[in-house]
Parts: C-alpha cells; structure tokens; sequence
C-alpha cells in the first residue's frame, strides 16, 4: 500500500487518479499510523510553503515523514512536497522547512518581459544520472511544471534532473537514498508521467 | 537548447454530453462524445485539454461534474473545466473531480472578487480568466478591444488590457484571450490583441480564436506572443493531428512537446 500524505496543500485527486489507473492501490491520508505501515511514501503537494509548513506541523506530520525516509521507505516527492525537503524557502518571507535534503528554494526570477512566472507547462527534463524510477524512460522527455519557486539542493550529487527556465537550470529532479523528488507533475504528464509512477510503485528503495 | 514549450490546447465546447462547434457561438453541430474525443487528443499527444459546458450558463444549471469526474478517470494531462461557475464551492467541486483549473468568465465580470477569492483558496495556478474581447473604434477603450460577457451577447464597457491587468492583480493563474471578431472563422489568430495582452501581463496568455492552421499557430506564438494556443476546428475536422501541427511548428522554429 501507498500512503498519499494529505496535508490539505492543495487537491490530491489526480494523483490518486493516476495510481489507481495504472492498478496500484493508495491510501490518501493524514493518519501518522498509516504512513508508517505503509509501503511507501507520497508526498504531493500544491500552494505555499509557509501554509505547507504551519499544517505538517499542526497535524503532526514532520516526524512521520522523517522516520518514513529514515526507515529506508520508498519515498516520492511532487512539487510542492519536493520543495519543503530542503532545508529552507525563500516563500512567504523566508520559511524554514523539513530539511530532509540540504539546500534551499528559491524564486525565479524573470529575465525579460516574455518570460512568464510561474513557470506553467511541459518542459524537458535532462537526466543527470541514471535512477531506477526513470528506467524505460528517454533522456529530454517534457512533463508537466506549475511553480514560481525551484529547489537548489547544496551538492550536486543530490541531482538527478536538470531544467532550464527563466535563465537557470535548476534541479528537477532530486534523488537521496531511498527519496526521489520531482519538481514536476507525474501524475499530470500523460503515459511517461505514469511511467515514473509505476516504476517507483516497484522500487525498493535502493539506487545500486 | 531545451526550453519550456508552447501548449497547444483543443478545446471541447460541450451541449448535452456532446462535443459542438458553431462560428460567433451560433449555429452548432454536434462532433463526438467528450469523453472518447478527449483520449485520442491526449494520446495524440496535446499537451491540456479544455472543456466548456456552453450551455450550463444559460441554463442556470451547475456544470456537468459527472462528465469532469469521467474525464479525470481516463486522461492524466491537464485539462480545464468552464460554463456555469457561479461560486467557490462550484470551483471547488470541478477541482475535486480532477480538474487541474477552473475557467470563469462572465461570472469574473460580474464579481471580480470571486477570482481573487478562489485564487487565494485553491490556488492561483487553478484560477483561468476567459475573456471574450471585441474589436471596436470607440476611444474610451484605449486597447481598441472591448469585453463581452454571455457569449457575446452583451458588452461591458471595459477594455480589454485594463481587464487583463486587473485580473492578474486579483490573482488570476493565467487568461484565455478568444477573439470574438475571429472564433470559428479559421483565418488567424487576433496576432495585435494576443500580443498587447501577452507582453503586458506576466502570467501566462493562451490565445484562442481563429486558429486553422498551422502557420497560425506559428504566428500567434512567435508574433503574438502567446504561450499557449487553443485549437478546435483544424482537428476537430480531422483535417490536421496534433503531430502533424506540432511538426510544422518545430519546422518553424517553435518550441513543442515531441514525446508522448
């Protein structure tokens, strides 16, 4: 079983959509109990990070995802969920969050009148380094994005996936251990979308 | 160099579960179910799908969430819901049902608040502002485009790029500029008032109206600077797919999804 963490940032029907059409079960919650004995982890999540934050912690969840990362769960970051692993934002003043991953979150910053923020639609993704969850799947596919802020993790070694927007190219995709993380929606970019997902409803976690 | 591509979006113009296409809003005829059309278009590799219930308005009905309901089920692009939106539990269920926008119009015109409330509710990026601009001579409308509401039955008095201006400062995720002077006509985007909008806003345009083939495509994105397009007839017709459309536009220099 898959437990969707719900921390009410944002409509979690298209991820449940999407795993149930590729046949997995999931579970959408905001019960510690159930994260814990669930298989894996997904942590989804649209909005703002200082909103995002005040709720993990309302609801108690800080704790239950730091010991479903450290118990070597299969973990599965989205968008806003893949922002608030670092350690810090630059949304809402300056926000402090779960810092699962050293590095930070930052905001683009429009280099010219045609540059739009957010950055909303399909965008390549350039695969820095092979990852079991992106097996069958091409180097430069586009999938899906809507953010006005991206992740800069500290090392590079924490990148698997590079995008260029807005004059940077920024971490799309950040992998530690047994924790992937897209700034892009899977579960919105069409049959390679679901292909991620999938894969990561059979990884075990390990990235050897 | 790879670079955020240009979305091309079919829309559905929905009338009792069936999809339909008139010029100007009138005379339509019926093409196909939703449904099964929304899955070869998003198979066809399109890159969002919009949905318009045109006659909920009218009908003082709520939308069609079953039809959102069954669309989420079966597509896993985005795609945007519009037609009788009238509050922000309306907004609200259409999300639900998986939608990833909501698209309000007339509604907008009525109550500004309702966008700068649903924005800060749901989300920016689930706000869509519909617009139906028209050309006109008259100097109060310095954009030389006047707003419509209803289905171009009835004109507002307020200008085109002030609207724009005011709905991004509300918080709007991004517009849907469809020409009145070129919907369902097929000769060409509004290239002057796509452009106007575009590079006065910083939220993304999606230009509609008018498009029928790929040059216009071509044109609005480069010329009218859109970044996204909406298309109907050219496919509805099946005189063009989305990759035949899609590689013209890479011939011509436009940057487009190319694996689906």
């Amino acid at each position: 079983m898959i437990a969707i963490v719900d921390y009410h940032a944002g409509n979690l029907t298209s991820v449940q959509l999407a795993f149930d059409h590729i046949g997995v079960l999931c579970d959408v919650t905001s019960d510690p109990r159930r994260i814990a004995s669930a298989e894996r982890v997904v942590f989804p999540g649209v909005g703002a990070a200082g909103q995002a934050m005040r709720n993990l912690r309302e609801m108690g969840l800080l704790d239950s995802l730091k010991s479903a990362l450290f118990t070597g769960k299969p973990f599965l970051g989205i968008c806003l969920g893949t922002q608030v692993i670092l350690e810090f934002s630059e949304e809402d003043g300056g926000t402090e969050c779960i810092g699962l991953v050293p590095g930070i979150v930052k905001r683009f910053v429009a280099p010219n009148a045609t540059c739009k923020i957010p950055h909303m639609g399909w965008n390549t993704v350039e695969f820095v380094r092979p990852h079991p969850v992106l097996e069958g799947i091409d180097d430069e596919t586009e999938f899906y994005f809507v953010h006005s802020y991206y992740p800069l993790p500290s090392d590079e070694k924490y990148v698997i996936g590079r995008t260029e927007y807005a004059g940077t190219r920024f971490a799309s995709i950040i992998g530690k251990n047994n924790l992937l993380a897209t700034q892009f929606h899977p579960e919105r970019s069409g049959r390679l979308g679901l292909k991620i997902l999938e894969n990561f409803s059979r990884w075990n976690g390990n990235v050897d | 160099m790879e670079m955020l591509t240009k979305r091309i979006i079919p829309c559905l113009d929905v009338r009792n579960r069936k999809v339909t296409k008139g010029v100007r809003f009138q005379g339509n005829v019926d093409l196909g179910d939703p449904i099964e059309m929304a899955v070869a278009y998003s198979e066809g590799g399109c890159d969002e799908l919009v949905f318009y219930d045109i006659t909920a308005s009218a009908e003082y009905r709520p939308i069609d969430i079953e039809m959102v309901r069954e669309v989420a089920r079966v597509i896993h692009i985005p795609f945007a819901v519009g037609g009788g939106i009238r509050s922000l539990d309306d907004m609200y269920q259409v999300l639900l049902a998986g939608a990833e926008k909501v698209s309000v119009n007339s509604l907008a015109v009525k109550n500004p608040s309702i966008i700068a409330e649903g924005a800060k509710v749901f989300g920016s990026q689930c706000i869509v502002l519909g617009m139906d601009p028209v050309k006109t001579d008259d100097p109060r409308f310095p954009s030389g485009y006047e707003i419509t509401i209803r289905g171009f039955r009835e004109r507002t008095g307020i200008d085109a790029l002030e609207w724009a201006k005011r709905a991004q400062d509300l918080g709007v995720g991004e517009i849907v500029v469809n020409s009145v002077d070129a919907d369902g006509t097929r000769q060409g985007y509004e290239i002057n008032l796509t452009r106007t909008i575009s590079t006065s806003v910083h939220i993304p345009v999606v230009a509609s109206g008018g498009g029928g083939t790929p040059v216009h495509l071509a044109e609005v994105f480069t010329e009218g600077c859109a970044d996204a397009a909406i298309i109907a007839s050219m496919i509805h017709t099946s005189e063009y797919t989305i990759a035949q459309i899609k590689e013209e536009l890479a011939k011509a220099g436009v940057p487009v999804r190319k694996k689906w």
